[in-house]
């Protein structure tokens, strides 16, 4: 894919709606087409990796490993985000993803773009602020599966 | 006393003495819910029903429960309630055997609005037992599918094996215009559908606010979420209906159980639409 391709590509993700033309290609530059296949692990937990994914087509699912047993905690697709971990100060994954489908993504160096964050405090507020939309919506739909509100006893309870 | 009190007392008393129905089945839907399939005693037919009512079914002995019609609303020789057994009544219920004597009153309460969504698209969201009284609506559109535009069914359980009528939404999702997709809060690998909450499915609907109906049932704090984001992607809230639950009792509107603001669930309600109640919803102390 061409810088020129990827911008536009770019443009049509719902992560970058309201970012400026010239920050979309600010990310074009540092983006590269990447593709997972059918049951691939993308990260393992405890990994260190630094790729932050806009999800162009497929399926992807979070997991965490307990002994015995795989739990899935979320499953992402086309319009969503994997690895937001990798602009904050760690890179350590808290959970393994795996690829449900053949996947098509955009990945992004997490370094590269702290680096972009610093240097230009506007595009950096605009990531950061879109960033932490993906943190919060995750943040809340964790929360309402900890609810357990299907549960007849979580219904009670209280 | 004058003939007419007379007359009303009679009324009432006849409102409150249940019919009598027998078990034709029982079907197992999870580990903990059954369908069960009333017959009438008499051989008549049961009065119809309307996709959303619900009955006050009395199991002898033990206690009486509403419970939300789950069958096909054109299907009269039976009624279909589908039950989750929680308590000492829902598992007495679930325990019958064919041929077991219930009482019935009813049907009661309001509707699914199926004559507002005519020539729009549909939306259902169902969480949890939540599917089941909207089962009926979604017969009731497939029975006259010329008649509105898309379907689509999102629903969300805790886990895969709490996934009611799974054979039927697999059928469903295979008809034209109809879309359907469920999701778990928990899921094995063996799970290939969705996880997450159910409001994470709307990524995949192309909704078309002012041309679409939504009917929503579920935990209330699943209503309130599906309320936020159907409100965020522009749906008037005129056009979301949702099935509220309290705790009903006589089913009629008299003992006051289920008060709900200005409104009886069970008389007023239980499906309402949304700017109807909108003052109430989610409020601590209703």
């Amino acid at each position: 894919m061409t810088v020129e391709n990827l911008a536009n590509t770019l443009r049509e993700h719902p992560f970058l709606q309201g970012f400026a033309a010239n920050d979309i290609d600010k990310l074009a530059a540092m983006a590269s087409e990447v593709r997972f296949g059918k049951g691939e692990l993308i990260f393992r937990e405890g990994d260190e990796s630094s790729f932050f994914y806009l999800l162009l087509s497929g399926k992807v699912a979070l997991e965490t490993n307990t002994p015995g047993r795989i739990l899935r905690i979320v499953t992402l697709g086309h319009g969503e985000e994997l690895g937001w971990s990798s602009v904050t100060s760690s890179h350590r994954k808290q959970f393994q993803a795996r690829s449900l489908e053949e996947t098509q993504a955009l990945a992004f160096d997490g370094v590269r773009l702290q680096h972009a964050c610093e240097e230009d405090c506007r595009f950096g507020y605009t990531l950061m602020s879109a960033m932490l939309r993906v943190v919060a919506h995750r943040l809340q739909s964790t929360r309402l599966q900890l609810l357990d509100m299907y549960s007849p006893v979580s219904a009670k309870v209280g | 006393m004058a003939v007419a009190e007379l007359e009303r007392e009679q009324t009432t008393a006849s409102e409150m003495t249940p019919a009598m129905a027998r078990v034709a089945q029982v079907r197992k839907e999870t580990y903990d819910t059954f369908t069960l399939a009333l017959e009438p005693s008499n051989g008549e037919p049961f009065p119809g029903f309307t996709p959303g009512q619900f009955s006050m079914l009395y199991v002898f002995g033990n206690g009486e429960l509403p419970i939300s019609i789950s069958g096909d609303p054109e299907d009269r020789a039976r009624l279909l309630y589908t039950v989750r057994s929680v308590g000492k009544t829902t598992q007495a219920l679930v325990s019958s055997r064919p041929g077991d004597a219930v009482g019935m009153r009813g049907p009661y309460g309001s509707h699914w609005p199926l004559k507002v969504a005519r020539g729009k698209d549909v939306l259902i969201v169902a969480g949890g037992i939540g599917l089941a009284p909207l089962r009926p609506a979604i017969h009731y559109i497939l029975r006259h599918r010329a008649d509105y535009n898309r379907l689509v069914v999102l629903y969300g359980a805790r886990s895969p094996r709490d996934l009611i009528f799974r054979k039927q939404l697999e059928d469903w999702g295979r008809l034209p215009d109809t879309q359907v997709l469920s999701t778990v809060d928990y899921g094995g690998l063996s799970w290939r559908g969705h996880v997450g909450v159910v409001t994470g499915l709307f990524r995949f609907v192309r909704l078309q606010p002012f041309h679409t109906v939504a009917m929503i049932c579920g935990p209330e704090i699943m209503m309130r979420y599906v309320i936020w984001e159907l409100e965020a992607r522009g749906m008037p809230p005129g056009d979301l209906y949702l099935s509220l639950e309290r705790n009903m009792k006589c089913g009629i509107g008299f003992c006051g159980h289920c008060q709900y603001g200005p409104n009886f669930i069970c008389k007023d309600g239980p499906i309402f639409p949304y700017h109807e109640v909108r003052s109430w919803f989610g409020r601590y102390e209703l």
